[in-house]
């Protein structure tokens, strides 16, 4: 047995995390950081975008030596059939600033440095280590966690449970539910490895300038999700998503799916040439703000995926994954200062200011968004009419042009009938409110 | 008893990448290990302290970086680590780094008393030479024991070790005066698993750092590039062997039959060889 007792023990060393383990350390409470993987960013999946706002927060200088990517200054949005795709591009000289809004970064690269800060911050992290159990005395109160290694239990004031998506430990504690097959999607994505000079001509690019693709469409064969392809220097990430129920249901496959945009005519001259070097998977909680899970109680936090902060709108996960942590190790920092205990009660205020901050704004505004994207003709017929809609506009061929308005029309309202678009309208305007 | 493992940090040989453009090994963004076989001198060094008493130091030279390799080290459960890094060091082949390793040895000595045993793995997986281990025994002065297998017995009252070694058509049951330098072989044991205590006192350790200079190093033409004799002449990637398989469809045929077919393949692919075999057999 040890008689090791911490203020605070944080699982899990992805962005929130760390960020709660930082902010800990650097108001001087004891923290000890557990992290099953064999370093932090070993077990991490992301595509992956780092958002500046959020890390800045928590270390204003990280531009100095942080492992970033590039910088992004330009946004493509794909609406794809299986022939075409219809596109809304966005690019801007302004993204070329001194302090970019946005950069692609290699998650494994950047959770070992980040880590890095809150070993030196004062954190004691320990990789390698699952935690196994929540410890809770009679009342239910979490005293402390027990690991896979052997030596006892550990105790601390309060256990911060940044233990990722499946929130399976908050779970097997009976202190949460596991998040429901309809609210996580499967992601999967390879790296695809060119030479930077190819990488930068082929995305119309510059020195450290990056791209972002988003698309979604026939692609996901009418199930819920997205695709993806990141500019990184020498690399490409390029993956694609979509609700495990979905997955349950059809008998797709996660890489049958990637195959199949990596093959489409719009993706694939991106693509030529290069070597695939990584495959992953990973799960993404999307369930939104109807999802989330209690997210406070006696002696417990919970923060970043496990509490499904994700805004799939906005593909935004990381930076409310460090915003969470930070705004936990501050609640529980000032309930410490106050040398009040780590009650249900006291943390309660972790919630309130969650309430306040951006996080739960925007998870709010698109709460019935989830719901809305359920709507198979979002990803078969609108798609499909859309790109023989701009197929019709654009094909020059001696029918008139009021006749081309004309078929259009025609087109959507014989594909989903006057009811059926009213009502897709206001679906998606519901839950975009 | 005072045991010194040196280990070594390197690339993950699993996970090596070789530029599809300049053919020359992508370090960059391999992740680091402990060489696996020093891992087996490691979990043996730590049994033989839970039998005997005493302390495990474990040694390395390398980059700063290579203090995270320590730092496993400790969570397995050494007692203490040192870090021989300087930039001196950089470039060091075989020779420099026995003679930069075994003057730390001595300054450990110093420091925290002289190991009875002296442990290695029989090689490391990026350089794969087994000459590191019997270059400390030599300027050390130690009895070697290379290519062991399994510690029979330590005998700390008579000082002597005695050792099973594997040598090619057999097994070798060897004595020697301690103190000594072994070099273990793969699969002689299973690195344990260190306990939660174990654990935190490692991520709380001082891992220890010399320079040349902490390590009582004065000739610095030793040292490093300068040091070493060994020119790295050319690094190039094997040409992947084509491996090519082909299905012939054998099925209902007699042994007869079946003979011929395949000779018939083979002749196709290997022109000149029916001929050849028919000239060697009309000579009998």
């Amino acid at each position: 047995m040890i008689e090791e007792r911490f203020d605070a023990i944080v699982v899990g060393a992805g962005p929130a995390g760390n960020a709660c383990a930082l902010t800990l350390a650097q108001r001087g409470l004891k923290v000890l950081q557990l992290e099953r993987g064999e370093y932090p960013g070993s077990k991490n999946v992301q595509g992956a975008i780092l958002y500046s706002d959020a890390l800045e927060q928590l270390i204003p200088d990280f531009r100095e030596d942080a492992p970033l990517e590039r910088h992004i200054i330009e946004q493509r949005l794909w609406m794809m059939d299986d022939r075409s795709t219809t596109a809304m591009q966005y690019r801007s000289d302004d993204f070329n600033e001194e302090k970019p809004n946005r950069y692609t970064i290699i998650r494994a690269q950047f959770d070992k440095w980040f880590s890095k800060r809150v070993q030196a911050a004062g954190a004691l992290v320990i990789c390698e280590t699952t935690v196994t159990e929540l410890v809770q005395d009679d009342n239910g109160r979490v005293i402390g966690v027990r690991t896979d290694r052997e030596g006892g239990f550990i105790k601390a004031d309060v256990v911060v449970l940044a233990e990722g998506v499946n929130g399976l430990l908050g779970a097997r504690a009976g202190l949460r539910e596991v998040p429901a097959p309809k609210t996580v999607a499967l992601a999967v994505k390879e790296m695809h490895f060119l030479p930077q000079e190819t990488i930068e001509s082929r995305f119309n690019l510059k020195g450290d300038e990056g791209v972002v693709i988003e698309a979604a469409g026939t692609i996901t064969n009418g199930m819920t999700g997205t695709a993806f392809i990141y500019t990184n220097k020498e690399s490409l990430a390029v993956g694609i998503g979509c609700l495990i129920s979905d997955f349950a249901e059809t008998g797709e496959t996660p890489y049958g799916l990637l195959e199949r945009f990596k093959s489409h005519p719009s993706a694939m001259p991106l693509l030529m040439g290069s070597e695939v070097k990584e495959y992953a998977a990973h799960m993404i909680p999307e369930g939104g703000y109807r999802a989330i899970p209690k997210l406070f109680g006696d002696g417990w936090l919970v923060v970043g995926d496990a509490g499904q902060f994700v805004n799939a709108v906005h593909r935004e996960g990381s930076n409310l994954a460090m915003t969470t942590g930070r705004i936990a190790a501050e609640t529980i920092a000032q309930i410490k200062t106050r040398r009040d205990p780590m009650t249900a009660e006291n943390l309660s205020v972790y919630k309130k200011k969650l309430d306040q901050s951006f996080v739960m704004k925007d998870l709010k505004k698109y709460k019935n968004l989830p719901h809305a994207l359920e709507n198979k003709h979002l990803f078969t017929t609108y798609p499909q009419l859309l790109s023989s809609a701009m197929q019709t506009w654009f094909r020059v061929d001696g029918v008139d042009k009021k006749a081309k308005e004309n078929a259009i029309v025609k087109s959507f309202f014989s594909a989903r009938r006057f009811t059926g678009l009213l009502s897709d309208a206001l679906s998606m305007a519901r839950g975009w409110r | 008893m005072h045991i010194v493992v040196c280990l070594k940090q390197v690339p993950d040989s699993a996970q090596i990448r070789v530029h599809p453009v300049t053919n020359t090994i992508m370090r960059q963004g391999v992740p680091t290990i402990i060489n696996p076989y020093d891992l087996f001198a490691l979990e043996q060094a730590l049994q033989l302290r839970d039998t005997h008493g005493g302390e495990v130091t474990v040694l390395t030279m390398g980059p700063p970086m290579a203090e995270d390799s320590l730092r496993k080290a400790l969570t397995f459960g050494a007692d203490r680590a040192v870090l021989l890094t300087d930039r001196f060091f950089a470039g060091s082949d075989t020779l420099a780094t026995s003679f930069a390793l075994s003057s730390a040895i001595k300054k450990i000595s110093e420091t925290w008393g002289t190991p009875e045993i002296v442990f290695t793995g029989k090689q490391t997986i990026d350089g794969d030479t087994a000459q590191v281990g019997p270059g400390i025994a030599r300027r050390l002065d130690l009895n070697q024991l290379t290519y062991v297998a399994r510690i029979a017995e330590i005998d700390l009252t008579e000082q002597t070790a005695t050792v099973e070694r594997r040598s090619e058509g057999g097994v070798q049951t060897l004595k020697t005066n301690l103190p000594c330098l072994i070099t273990m072989l793969e699969g002689t044991n299973t690195m344990r698993r260190g306990s939660m205590p174990d654990a935190l006192r490692a991520a709380r350790a001082e891992v220890v750092k010399w320079t040349a200079a902490d390590a009582g190093i004065t000739d610095l033409t030793k040292c490093g590039l300068k040091g070493s004799p060994t020119v790295v002449k050319r690094v190039f990637a094997p040409t992947p062997r084509s491996e090519r398989a082909q299905l012939i469809d054998l099925a209902g045929l007699s042994n007869d039959e079946i003979g011929e077919k395949l000779m018939a393949e083979i002749f196709a692919r290997q022109p000149g060889l029916e001929a050849e075999l028919e000239k060697t057999a009309a000579g009998y």
